[in-house]
């Protein structure tokens, strides 16, 4: 009951003046946990946005947080995809690598381990695409952090539930 | 019929006739000028000018709970809409249905730290249950229209609306309110039956059910109260109400045990400690209604009716939640316990009426009656209860001792006639409440219960009594110390009492005469009830000063940190009983 989950929620909303500041706020009033939030317009022709959250807290916490968000009056669904089933979670990054010689090379090789993309690449630098889990993200930038990395620019997860079914 | 074109003033003003709508509490100024212009204009709606924003805001509550109608504001924009913040908190955490309509600066000048702008909507996100800032005039009438429906649908709330000085000159199309259909609010009244069959097998077997009822119910209606005392009636139970939800059953029946929590009964409190099934209808299980949550009725089963899911598992988890209205569960409940009652009440039943007796044979309201010439403030408020009987009074309050004490010793027997600032706790409430109760109910006696410093911060709307005439009446328990924290210096922080003392109050007899009013100050037992006499026979304001007892304490009382069965019932347990270090920590 008091153990700590990690829960993926996804919030359609009509996609309004102020709708993020009411959910970015809803959360910092209440004291709730953000730990990555996305949002971005997805269906133009009803004008609606999905707004991802991934957040932790307890169980009674948690349903509070789906709860006060169902209250929201421009939030039109709720899912919580941790407890509806099997989902896919995806983040992107980009990242800045700054050098030369042998480990830029090395860099080069990781990445093509990781299925990471060169985005932009000067004689002295890499910007590299990479898409995956957050684990599989943060294990790539802790490769890059010794072989100069500078910089890092990630988009926080998007999710959406596994098989045929709709929101 | 085809929408007709009008200004967006007039928009606003259509629609507020159109929504039924009696009355507005405002201030004018520059941004809402085109409104004020309008209302000049027209003779369907009355204005009341305040004197302070905040004042409008509370005048509109105390209209709104007086009548369960939605009480409408009107302010001019920057300090007008700040002004105002603090009534749209104490509405949305009493859940009073309140539109606010607050001018803005022009819309290419927004951002721009215009003369008298402040960002009203992202001010207000947080302490109204929506907001709306309108910036085509094209969008104007089904705002406002929505607005009136958000405002009073599911767990009511206030609504702000942000009105540009250039959308209220711009030329639109009106059309008037049909039903309507939210694209994504839709609140949930009717409960689930499943749920309502499964609350019922708990009731019929419980032993030990306490009812536990609260403001939800007073915003249900009298409809639903008289659901309400009928079911407890039905099914034979105890029966609590929270500070919000006095008046939902009547004082009088024998079922009430009177009211819960920090400052409530002996009775009500060890039986929601010690009860086997309890009934929560409208009621969110406040921290202080709850004392100590982890000693929070441990051996109960808790059914919890309210029209707000979030309302539900929030500080309590329950075993049987129903979402919906409570009048429309209370209906499903009294016809489904016609199927399920039992023949006979269970064997504990019986028995857990007489330990109910037993904690009410405790008096546990009882005070020091030995001081013959000093006014005990319970006092006080026993020979008010006493002396309006039969006068159907309202009662406002300020926040603070005289405000429990107002909630222990006046009976009510209906909804409506209480209005006090529960959730937030605001000072300066009683008065301007007073106000709106007083227009919604001209010819009615309407007392505001104060304390000498919480009238204080709304005292400039005794300008307002005066200007239209509204017989409200303050009865003021004066001790001068802001009671409460005293109480609790006294209590918490060893009887230094840092900032609690108001050393220069005003002579509030030439404080009323100032403002038109009549005042009379009573220092002696024996001409208390003269004096009250006096305050409700005289037909206009009256100022009543009322010294009493400067270091009475507020009891029975839960410390903060302590549970229900661990609470002060009086001066002698003070000692006995200090407050644990984690208690010192809450509010």
């Amino acid at each position: 009951m008091t153990d700590v989950e990690r829960h993926t929620i996804a919030v359609l909303v009509d996609n309004e003046p102020g709708i993020l500041a009411r959910v970015v706020g809803l959360f910092s009033g209440r004291g709730y946990n953000i730990d990555s939030l996305t949002v971005a317009e997805v269906d133009k022709t009803n004008n609606l946005s999905r707004i991802t959250v991934v957040t932790s807290g307890t169980r009674m916490i948690i349903e509070q947080i789906k709860a006060q968000l169902s209250r929201l009056v421009p939030v039109r669904k709720v899912h919580d995809l941790t407890d509806e089933g099997p989902f896919v979670e995806r983040e992107m990054a980009l990242i800045k690598m700054a050098g030369k010689g042998e480990p830029r090379i090395e860099s080069l090789r990781l990445a093509d381990i990781f299925r990471a993309r060169v985005v932009d690449s000067t004689t002295e630098s890499f910007v590299y695409e990479i898409t995956g889990s957050a684990e599989k993200l943060d294990a790539f930038i802790h490769l890059m952090e010794p072989l100069g990395l500078v910089e890092v620019s990630r988009t926080g997860a998007v999710a959406i539930a596994r098989g045929p079914g709709k929101f | 019929m085809s929408p007709e074109s009008l200004c967006g003033a007039d928009i606003v003003i259509r629609s507020l006739v159109d929504q039924g709508v009696e009355v507005v509490f405002g201030y004018p100024g520059g941004a809402v000028l085109p409104i004020y212009d309008s209302l000049f204009k027209q003779n369907s709606l009355r204005h009341v000018l305040v004197r302070q924003e905040g004042g409008a805001v509370h005048a509109a509550e105390g209209y709104a709970r007086s009548t369960g109608k939605v009480g409408v504001v009107l302010v001019t924009s920057g300090p007008g809409a700040t002004n105002a913040v603090t009534g749209l908190t104490d509405a949305l955490m009493d859940s009073v249905p309140i539109i606010c309509l607050t001018g803005q600066v022009p819309t290419h000048l927004i951002g721009n730290d215009a003369f008298q702008e402040a960002d009203t909507t992202g001010i207000t996100r947080p302490c109204t249950k929506h907001n709306y800032l309108v910036r085509d005039v094209g969008d104007l009438a089904k705002v406002m229209h929505e607005a009136f429906y958000i405002a009073k649908s599911g767990r009511p709330g206030p609504v702000v609306i942000d009105l540009p000085k250039d959308v209220l000159f711009a030329t639109g199309s009106y059309a008037a309110p049909e039903q309507i259909e939210h694209k994504s609010y839709r609140p949930q009244t009717q409960p689930d039956s499943a749920k309502i069959a499964e609350a019922l097998a708990l009731i019929a077997k419980a032993e030990r059910p306490l009812v536990y009822g609260g403001g939800g119910l007073i915003n249900s209606g009298p409809e639903a109260c008289a659901r309400f005392a009928e079911f407890v009636r039905l099914i034979d139970s105890p029966c609590t109400l929270t500070l919000m939800g006095l008046g939902a059953l009547p004082a009088s029946d024998p079922h009430f045990l009177g009211m819960v929590g920090m400052h409530g009964t002996y009775e009500a409190n060890l039986a929601m400690h010690d009860c086997d099934v309890m009934i929560a209808i409208g009621a969110r299980f406040d921290d202080r209604v709850t004392g100590r949550l982890n000693a929070f009725s441990p051996g109960s089963k808790k059914i919890h009716i309210d029209i707000d899911p979030s309302s539900i598992n929030k500080n309590v988890r329950v075993d049987v939640p129903l979402i919906g209205d409570c009048g429309e569960a209370l209906e499903a409940l009294i016809e489904g316990w016609t199927k399920v009652a039992p023949k006979r009440l269970p064997a504990g039943r019986q028995r857990w009426w007489k330990q109910v007796e037993a904690w009410r044979g405790r008096d546990c309201l009882r005070y020091d009656k030995s001081k013959k010439d000093i006014i005990k403030p319970q006092y006080a408020l026993e020979r008010l209860y006493a002396l309006t009987q039969g006068r159907d009074p309202y009662i406002t309050t300020e926040v603070g001792q005289h405000q429990m004490w107002a909630a222990q010793f006046f009976k009510f027997e209906k909804p409506y006639h209480w209005m006090t600032s529960g959730g937030l706790g605001t000072m300066g409430y009683g008065l301007p409440a007073a106000v709106g109760v007083q227009v919604a109910h001209p010819d009615a006696l309407v007392i505001d219960v104060a304390g000498e410093a919480s009238i204080l911060m709304n005292i400039q709307e005794m300008s307002t009594i005066a200007q239209y005439r509204l017989p409200v009446k303050a009865f003021i328990l004066n001790n001068q110390y802001m009671g409460m924290v005293r109480q609790w210096q006294e209590l918490l922080h060893g009887a230094r009492y840092s900032e609690s003392y108001t050393a220069a109050l005003p002579d509030f007899v030439k404080l009323a005469e100032a403002f038109g009013a009549k005042g009379r100050r009573v220092t002696d037992p024996a001409e208390l009830d003269d004096a009250i006499r006096f305050m409700i026979d005289t037909p206009s304001a009256v100022v009543l000063d009322v010294a009493v007892d400067e270091l009475e304490n507020c009891f029975p009382m839960i410390p903060s940190g302590a549970a229900h069965n661990e609470m002060l019932l009086g001066p002698e347990d003070e000692a006995k009983k200090p407050v644990s270090e984690e208690g010192m920590v809450l509010v």
